[in-house]
């Protein structure tokens, strides 16, 4: 009973190109259902255009307010610029989240390449920003207001250092709550089926089934709440470019 | 001699008391939260999302100590 077995990459159409495997395996499969999934959502959500919105309207204007408030309430009104980029990643995140939580399906998010990829960008975007927006002043982020001349000189190092973590400690946050939700669920189920398999020890196969039943509530919040975390911090560091300096 | 099968699992454990650290540093967060808002509660809708923040910070590092004792038990 191997519960990493489910993260296992198929290739369902290999394609080589000069010895470099970029074949179409089960990951991009889902990758492009999480991504059709947010795109059908949105679309047929906001065909009507009715003012008394109907229940598939609503959904998409609670999203979008959602988001948007988060966006504004941590970035500003500058911050406003960055509302798509920030809705495709929370919504992104949250549909191959969700797609993971149905059985039999990959979970994207439990792949480190995934979640740095995204974390590398947003770095990326924060320091390109602050750059363009502010210059060279935008290095102003790393010295805080009213330092002593000493202590700076052990300061900047440290909040540079910690700037630099931020990509790493956002990927793995999400990563690891994901894959530790799922192996976990994968272990409980395979404690019921090696209950039901071990004679008279049958009776009491019902538990860990309905340890899967609470923790996959568990873990409908806990994937749920991870996207709005990356989305908010997300936020958090892009309000860090726009205005540098504590 | 340090056999990765011997100590893998003896270190995996160890790792894992990590997550009862992070267990404590939410709970120390949604405590807190709850003590002001029962003090102020006109003024707790409004930091509720902090707090959200707060926790899944804090419960982040308990993750990765998780991770840690994940990969030492696959190892060994």
């Amino acid at each position: 009973m191997n519960p990493t077995e489910q993260f296992e990459l198929q290739r369902i159409a290999p394609y080589f190109i000069n010895g470099v495997d970029v074949s179409f395996t089960n990951a991009s499969l889902y990758m492009l259902l999480a991504a059709s999934a947010a795109i059908i959502l949105t679309i047929f959500a906001t065909s009507k255009r009715a003012l008394v919105p109907g229940r598939g309207q609503a959904l998409a204007e609670v999203l979008y307010e959602f988001v948007a408030n988060t966006v504004r309430s941590t970035a500003g009104k500058e911050g406003m610029r960055f509302f798509p980029f920030v809705f495709t990643l929370f919504t992104f995140i949250l549909m191959s989240n969700l797609i993971g939580l149905v059985p039999y399906t990959y979970s994207l998010s439990s792949q480190i390449v995934l979640t740095f990829a995204f974390a590398a960008f947003v770095l990326l975007l924060v320091i390109l920003y602050g750059l363009y927006r502010h210059g060279f002043g935008f290095l102003r982020l790393f010295v805080p207001h009213g330092v002593p001349a000493p202590v700076l000189v052990i300061l900047i190092p440290i909040e540079i250092i910690s700037f630099l973590s931020r990509p790493v400690s956002l990927s793995v946050r999400l990563f690891a709550n994901i894959l530790a939700g799922h192996i976990t669920l994968a272990v409980f189920g395979g404690l019921a089926v090696m209950l039901l398999g071990a004679g008279s020890w049958a009776a009491l196969a019902p538990v860990p089934v309905l340890g899967v039943v609470v923790l996959y509530a568990l873990e409908l919040l806990v994937n749920c709440l991870q996207a709005f975390v990356f989305t908010v911090l997300t936020c958090v560091y892009l309000n860090d470019a726009i205005h540098p300096g504590h | 001699m340090a056999d990765v099968s011997v100590y893998g699992p003896i270190g995996a454990g160890l790792a894992a008391i990590g997550t009862g650290a992070a267990a404590i540093g939410v709970a120390i967060i949604f405590g807190n939260y709850l003590n002001g808002a029962l003090r102020n509660p006109s003024a707790a809708a409004a930091q509720f999302t902090n707090a959200i923040i707060g926790a899944a910070l804090a419960e982040g590092l308990g993750i990765f100590a998780f991770l840690i004792a994940i990969l030492l038990y696959l190892k060994a």
